[in-house]
């Protein structure tokens, strides 16, 4: 991953539910769970610190109740965290007035809903239209806008279709394009894709990625699922009661699980997904084949076809055309039959 | 599975018995005590004259205090009160010129009308143009029909005057409803002042506080105007709070993201989400308003409930029959109407363009046809107003029917009587006139313990000793010994018939519209066929009593019985049950707390309609307040009011601690 700047950073974020919530962080400044409960409070999150770079897409997953809506809602500030800090292009969110909070949302967030929360009594147009509308765009640049953002999610024809004409993945569709018609430069999406069913899942997930590689938001993506979440992440962040116990690629998750609870959510993956040419290749001697693009940051499920129907040694190549490994079909096999960690 | 579910609740209720038997007994045991020894302790038996606290006095003296003497400086405040309804005159009197009265443009009274009101066809064709419009042709068809009746059977001007009252009532209702449920959503202090305020106001008969509209806002159309938007908000204030609430939050926190301020928040996010829930307190405040101008035709409100009411005194029941009709189609019109209005499907895209285009050409019609019938109406007299040579009366013929009915059936009618009064009504009357007060005071606190807890306890004991020590004790006992009659009689007839109606899809459907036409209709309706067939009394009051409240019964148990989840049953029939184990093994016992609330609603309703009743002239507190009207004493009217009230709100705090223990042995939150 290339640098790049920071976006947006939380430190020490903590969220707590119940009577005394307020106070508790005064009393107990380095609260255990024992702590909490004996409270009789509800830890959200605990103590969430992390940075996520401009154009990143940052996952965010775990079980049920882990609390990443929690923290979600703590990003966007439609919670107020118990105590910490969150900064989006330096600005303090926890520290700014109500208008301040408004112009920003207006300008700098979009946010899309699991359940699409879209606005029963406005048309696909009024539901884009929206956004723009509240803050007062003029009436040409708020159909431009919209028009061209409706096209833009693949929904031109159906501009004046009320949401409960729409499937589950148009209505989502709508969803992205209304939180996108503002372009926002931070984008929370909590859980879009899970009210969908699996095919469309994947057609959305892949809408994400080439909308992203078009507009390259900041992003901040929530889910449940692992899959999805190695298919889009640069990193993930894994919740576990409202802790963020490893952040890092899915290739860093599936190498170096920080505990069992990582390593149970990341055993059921195919590891060919994840794992990156360099984790197996080894130094190069000089007798490989050349001819296809190899990298070391290639997937080796991406690399396997042509490695494995070749059936011999093949060159890895840096950014410049220079061979920086040897990648054999000895080396992926046991990677796609999913016996590596047992060998090495 | 059905053994389990059919024995959890009655091996509940024989643990309650167990721990309960013991007390109860010794409260049976103490009441015979007392009861016997009365003459030791009179007090116990009758409340002593002198204990009585003066509270109707002190209100009344502070109502003529206020109207009298109180003074802001600038202006007093019944020249406050005045100005009020001096205010609300302008619109009643713009809509009644519209509709009835025609425009004179002269401050002269007896002037002619320069300008003729709208010519009857018009108003029934804008009625068929709305019916249209909202629904269809048949919508239409029907509300055009029941407009006309008005002007065939000679009741359009009282009609008229009906109408306007409630053209500008209901906006208002629904406006301060709205303001006040929008205040009371979002600021949590004022929800918790308001929520008592509703409940003493909804359970308060309406004719306790006509006396004080009366006093501070005159006799005549805008007290009974004023009357009828304090009886019709309150439902809509509540329908306003719970459809805001309901809106669902991920749609408040998408609006929050948007960056919506929080007035763009509440109107172009959560008020069009609630938009039908609010629709169905709008329903509800034009059928209230309906109800409640009829009533107020008793302050001067003047149109159909005038009809009635005067025809119930004359004993003129032909009249007052076709009036009660008027009102009657004249509550079907508005209520179908506006329900329509309510559920229209949610917009499709097809439509989209058609529809702008069609409610033009609504519109166009509309106005064309006002135009032409108004401006056709300077010339040809039968399109301003329904040439009475056209007009039919079906007066004589009612009356007639009831002559024949009373020489035919007097017999039968008055043995009918007879029995249930003799073998039912007065014993229990001389029951719960003979239980000394203690008693009755101790029974409702032990209840409440025993169902509720210290908390319910005191406050049914702190009601029931509210209208001890205000002296009303003895018409509060003949209230509560009418309402209770009246409620198991509608319990008997109104559970077997929810419970066919659950079982049978035919039944249900008829069932249905029965239920729903009987809740429409306004209270007063129901006092005519009553007087016509059994004439004055206790027992006419009952009747009238159980017609009007056993809608309730039936729907609540249906929908008790019909929600019970559908494999529950699939597996007691699995297990071999008969229809008739089933229902007495698995959905009665299942569906009790909800026949329960049926049961509570039906109780909330009766002690409304007892107190109209008092017009066919019964001794309970209904009787008090209407005597409170005639002799326009605050005092009595509110004291007595108040106690109905907290009857109402003593048996329906019971009731509902009831049915939450038992779903919670049923395993329901
Ligand atoms: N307003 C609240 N009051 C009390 N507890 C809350 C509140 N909101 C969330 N919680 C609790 O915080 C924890 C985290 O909830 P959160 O909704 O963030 O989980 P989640 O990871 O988003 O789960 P899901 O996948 O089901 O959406 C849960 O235990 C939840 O019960
Ligand atoms: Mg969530």
């Amino acid at each position: 991953m290339t640098e790049r700047s920071v976006k947006f950073k939380c430190s020490n974020v903590w969220k707590l539910f119940g009577a005394g919530a307020d106070t508790f962080l005064g009393r107990y400044p380095s609260p255990t769970e024992q702590d909490i409960q004996r409270e009789g409070l509800i830890a959200g999150v605990q103590n969430a610190s992390f940075e996520i770079a401009e154009g990143e897409i940052f996952v965010v997953m775990g079980l049920s109740g882990s609390g990443k809506s929690t923290l979600l809602r703590c990003m966007s500030r439609l919670i107020m965290p118990t105590s910490g800090a969150i900064n989006i292009d330096g600005v303090d969110l926890l520290d700014i007035s109500e208008r301040q909070l408004i112009e920003l949302r207006r300008h700098k967030m979009g946010m899309v809903f699991q359940h699409f929360a879209l606005l029963p009594h406005l048309t696909v147009l009024g539901n884009v239209a929206f956004p723009l509308e509240i803050q007062n765009t003029g009436t040409d640049e708020r159909t431009r806008r919209t028009l061209e953002m409706i096209e833009l999610v693949g929904l031109k024809g159906r501009e004046n279709y009320y949401p409960h004409e729409l499937s589950g993945g148009q209505q989502q569709r709508v969803g992205i394009a209304r939180s996108l018609a503002v372009n926002p430069e931070v984008w929370f999406l909590d859980e879009p894709f899970s009210a969908l069913d699996p095919l469309i899942r994947r057609e959305m997930q892949n809408e994400l990625l080439r909308l992203q590689s078009l507009l390259r938001k900041t992003i901040v993506f929530i889910t449940h699922d692992f899959d999805e979440a190695i298919r889009l992440a640069d990193r993930i962040a894994i919740m576990k009661a409202g802790k963020v116990i490893q952040i890092g690629t899915p290739e860093e998750l599936v190498l170096a699980p920080a505990d069992e609870y990582v390593r149970e959510f990341t055993s059921e993956i195919p590891r060919a997904k994840v794992l990156s040419v360099a984790s197996v290749m080894s130094e190069p001697s000089g007798d490989e084949l050349h001819g296809a693009d190899i990298f070391p940051h290639s997937r080796i499920e991406s690399v396997a076809p042509e490695v494995i129907s070749r059936d011999r040694a093949m060159a890895v190549l840096d950014d410049s055309g220079k061979v920086v490994g040897r990648l054999e079909p000895g080396h992926i096999i046991p990677v796609l039959a999913g016996i590596d960690n047992q060998i090495v | 599975m059905s053994e389990a579910v059919a024995d959890v609740p009655q091996m509940s209720r024989t643990c309650f018995f167990r721990s309960g038997i013991f007390i109860w007994s010794v409260f049976v045991a103490l009441a015979i005590l007392i009861t016997v020894y009365q003459d030791l302790w009179p007090w116990a038996m009758k409340y002593p004259r002198g204990w009585v606290i003066p509270l109707k006095g002190w209100i009344s003296d502070f109502m003529s205090w206020l109207i009298n003497d109180l003074d802001f400086g600038v202006f007093t405040f019944k020249e406050m009160t005045r100005s009020v309804s001096w205010v609300l005159s302008w619109p009643l009197t713009f809509v009644n010129n519209l509709l009835v009265e025609g425009f004179a443009f002269s401050t002269d009274p007896g002037a002619e009308a320069v300008l003729p009101p709208l010519p009857w066809i018009a108003v029934v064709g804008l009625f068929v143009l709305a019916g249209i419009a909202i629904k269809d042709w048949g919508l239409g068809l029907l509300v055009g029909a029941c407009i006309l009746y008005l002007a065939i059977f000679g009741r359009w001007e009282s009609a008229m005057v009906t109408l306007s009252a409630i053209f500008i009532a209901v906006p208002l209702g629904i406006g301060a409803g709205l303001g006040i449920g929008i205040l009371a959503f979002k600021f949590a202090g004022v929800k918790r002042l308001i929520i008592p305020v509703l409940d003493l106001m909804q359970t308060v008969p309406v004719f306790a506080y006509l006396v004080p509209i009366l006093f501070l806002f005159g006799f005549g159309p805008v007290a009974a105007m004023i009357a009828t938007m304090i009886y019709a908000t309150p439902p809509m204030v509540r329908i306003a709070i719970l459809s805001l609430e309901q809106v669902p939050d991920d749609r408040v926190e998408y609006g929050e993201m948007a960056g919506c301020t929080p007035k763009q928040l509440l109107w172009k996010v959560q008020i069009p989400s609630a938009r039908s829930g609010l629709m169905i307190g709008v329903n509800q405040v034009i059928m209230l308003s309906l109800n409640m101008v009829i009533i107020a035709s008793m302050i001067g409100a003047g149109g159909l409930g005038f009809d009635v009411l005067s025809s119930l005194k004359r004993l003129a029941i032909g009249s007052g029959l076709e009036a009660g009709i008027a009102i009657t189609l004249l509550a079907i019109t508005l209520d179908r109407l506006s329900q329509a209005y309510s559920k229209r499907p949610p917009p499709a895209h097809l439509e989209h363009d058609t529809y702008r285009a069609r409610r033009q050409k609504m519109i166009y019609l509309a106005a064309t046809m006002v135009v032409v019938t108004w401006v056709a109406s300077f010339f040809i007299p039968a399109i301003r107003t329904y040439p009475e040579s056209w007009q039919l009366t079906t007066a004589g013929f009612w009356g007639d029917l009831v002559k024949w009915i009373n020489v035919n059936y007097f017999d039968q009618l008055e043995a009918f009587k007879t029995v249930l009064l003799v073998n039912v009504l007065i014993p229990t009357k001389r029951f719960l006139l003979a239980t000394p007060w203690i008693v009755v005071v101790a029974f409702v606190g032990l209840l409440g313990y025993r169902l509720g807890g210290v908390r319910l306890s005191l406050l049914a004991i702190a009601l029931a000793l509210f209208i001890v020590v205000t002296g009303g004790w003895k018409k509060a006992m003949i209230t509560v010994y009418l309402c209770g009659i009246s409620v198991l009689i509608a319990a008997l007839i109104g559970i077997p018939i929810g419970i066919w109606s659950a079982r049978n899809e035919r039944v249900h459907r008829v069932v249905q519209v029965c239920v729903d036409t009987l809740q429409t209709l306004p209270s007063f309706v129901y006092l005519i066929p009553v007087v016509m067939l059994f004439r004055v009394g206790d027992f006419a009051a009952m009747i009238a009593v159980v017609v009007y409240a056993v809608a309730p019964a039936i729907r609540y148990t249906d929908h008790g019985i019909r929600q019970i989840p559908i494999h529950l049953v699939e597996a007691s029939t699995a297990l071999g049950c008969t229809r008739w184990q089933i229902l007495k093994r698995v959905q009665l016992p299942i569906a009790l707390p909800e026949i329960m609330l049926g049961i509570n609603q039906t109780i909330m309703m009766a002690l409304s309609m007892l107190v109209i009743t008092a017009l066919v002239g019964t001794r309970d507190l209904g009787q008090e307040v209407y005597i409170a009207l005639t002799k326009a004493d605050t005092g009595r009217g509110i004291v007595a009011g108040v106690s109905v009230a907290f009857i109402a709100i003593i048996s329906d705090r019971l009731i509902t601690a009831w049915v939450k223990r038992k779903r919670a042995m049923l395993g329901e939150s």
